[in-house]
């Protein structure tokens, strides 16, 4: 019966995003402000018009499990942000603690650097693995930055409070950072670390909306708005018909 | 990417996901047979994209090396390393040494980490109320305060009982708890979004557009 009902939620929000994309051409939805994905998009342009280097991270999360998926947010702000960033003069560097993700980004980054006009040929090694824990992940990173004269980071997948360290890297070296990740842990140390207000909890997979990637995002984020006022909805009469007794 | 290729590439991504899904839902043995299968497919390649992982770690630093980069000094002493432990990996008369290896070198290296880790953000705390002025961050920094007066019993004086028995309980158990679940409930929506996208083929991160 779960099951069922799992399903049943699983194919109503797709029908519902399907059809909030197909009417996204008559509503104008206006969302708030969040300072850190405008920001991602002047650090694109600064490195495109600069020369400088940008750095793009999806971070640690197993493709496998839930840990992914704030992965495949961060591929698809690759994808958007990647084909300007590749104008520079130093290609963009992307990293990845995680075998799948390094593959997938390597395909999105070559997909953004072929759409340009007049594409440079495509370093595989501008994607790296720095390291298989998280740990070793963060321990490889930070000679990234150091060596590789970024000026930009764009840190957006899963990460753990070892993100602190780096954060720490940019600083010193005067990189512009722009980092979210789905876990709470580093969220906290992200609130503690940086410049900015980072994005905090789900506001991370807001980022393909901010970052104009496709209508399925905007729509995205709509859905996710439903969904969070059904659910206010029904913890409102849960707790209601609880203190009725009626549960 | 050519679209023959692109439109196989999406409708197997859409088909195996479509089916993976279905099986964690629906109790039929046939489904959950296939599932089982694609999953297996699935962890068979995952392993393989670790080895063509390891094999680009290995070629980012040997190309470090050849154009004498700065740091390729740490590039060089990593390769050997690397290729060592691979050698006592593969070598089953090598057992013990591989257990200094992950006891002596890799678990200590990643706790100074975490130490390293502890000291930065005590830095960043402090400089918090500097870089961000907000109602926030000293809301953020007086619980921090709090907690670690509960958990941290001082000198001389010792515990405070009012925040270790009282305000700790009450920050971690109602006001942590509510608020972790209202970010967790927003995390799942944000995941369920994500996947429905790749699912209906509006975000491939398999490449081609």
């Amino acid at each position: 019966m779960t099951g069922l009902v799992g399903l049943a939620i699983v194919i109503i929000s797709a029908v519902l995003l399907a059809v909030i994309v197909l009417t996204l051409g008559r509503i104008h939805p206006s969302f708030r402000k969040i300072a850190v994905f405008s920001q991602a998009m002047r650090f694109v342009r600064y490195v495109a018009e600069d020369g400088t280097r940008i750095h793009f991270s999806v971070g640690n999360g197993d493709t496998l499990t839930q840990t992914g998926s704030s992965g495949l947010v961060g591929l698809a702000v690759i994808r958007r942000l990647g084909d300007f960033a590749s104008l520079s003069d130093r290609p963009p560097i992307a990293t990845s603690g995680n075998g799948v993700l390094n593959l997938l980004t390597t395909d999105v980054l070559q997909s953004a650097n072929d759409f340009n006009p007049e594409p440079e040929p495509f370093r595989k090694n501008s994607v790296r693995v720095t390291g298989l824990s998280p740990m070793a992940y963060t321990a490889g990173v930070l000679p990234t930055i150091r060596d590789e004269k970024i000026s930009s980071n764009i840190m957006i997948g899963n990460f753990g409070p070892e993100i602190g360290l780096i954060v720490e890297a940019a600083a010193r070296q005067n990189a512009g950072m722009i980092a979210a990740s789905d876990n709470l842990t580093a969220q906290s140390v992200l609130f503690a670390s940086m410049k900015n207000t980072p994005p905090i909890g789900e506001e991370l997979y807001a980022a393909g909306a901010y970052t104009e990637s496709n209508s399925f995002h905007t729509a995205s984020l709509l859905l996710q708005d439903i969904f969070r006022w059904l659910i206010i909805l029904a913890l409102l009469v849960g707790a209601a018909l609880k203190l009725a007794g009626l549960l | 990417m050519n679209r023959f290729l692109l439109f196989l590439n999406v409708t197997i991504a859409i088909l195996t996901g479509g089916l993976v899904l279905l099986g964690y839902f629906v109790d039929n043995p046939t489904i959950n047979n296939f599932q089982m299968i694609l999953l297996e497919w699935m962890m068979i390649l995952a392993g393989s994209a670790l080895l063509i992982g390891i094999g680009n770690m290995f070629s980012v630093h040997l190309q470090k090396i050849r154009e004498h980069k700065p740091g390729s000094v740490n590039s060089a002493v990593l390769l050997f390393f690397m290729l060592l432990t691979l050698l006592f990996g593969f070598t089953p008369d090598f057992s013990a040494v591989q257990g200094l290896i992950l006891n002596g070198i890799l678990i200590p290296v990643s706790t100074s980490l975490l130490a390293l880790l502890a000291v930065t953000l005590i830095y960043f705390s402090m400089r918090l109320l500097q870089t961000r002025r907000n109602a926030f961050s000293v809301v953020f920094l007086l619980t921090i305060l709090i907690i670690l007066l509960a958990l941290s019993p001082l000198p001389v004086i010792g515990g405070f009982s009012f925040f270790s028995d009282s305000v700790r309980y009450f920050i971690s158990n109602s006001l942590v708890l509510g608020g972790a679940r209202g970010i967790l409930i927003g995390i799942g929506l944000g995941t369920l979004t994500t996947g429905l996208r790749v699912l209906l083929g509006a975000d491939r991160p398999y490449g081609g557009d």
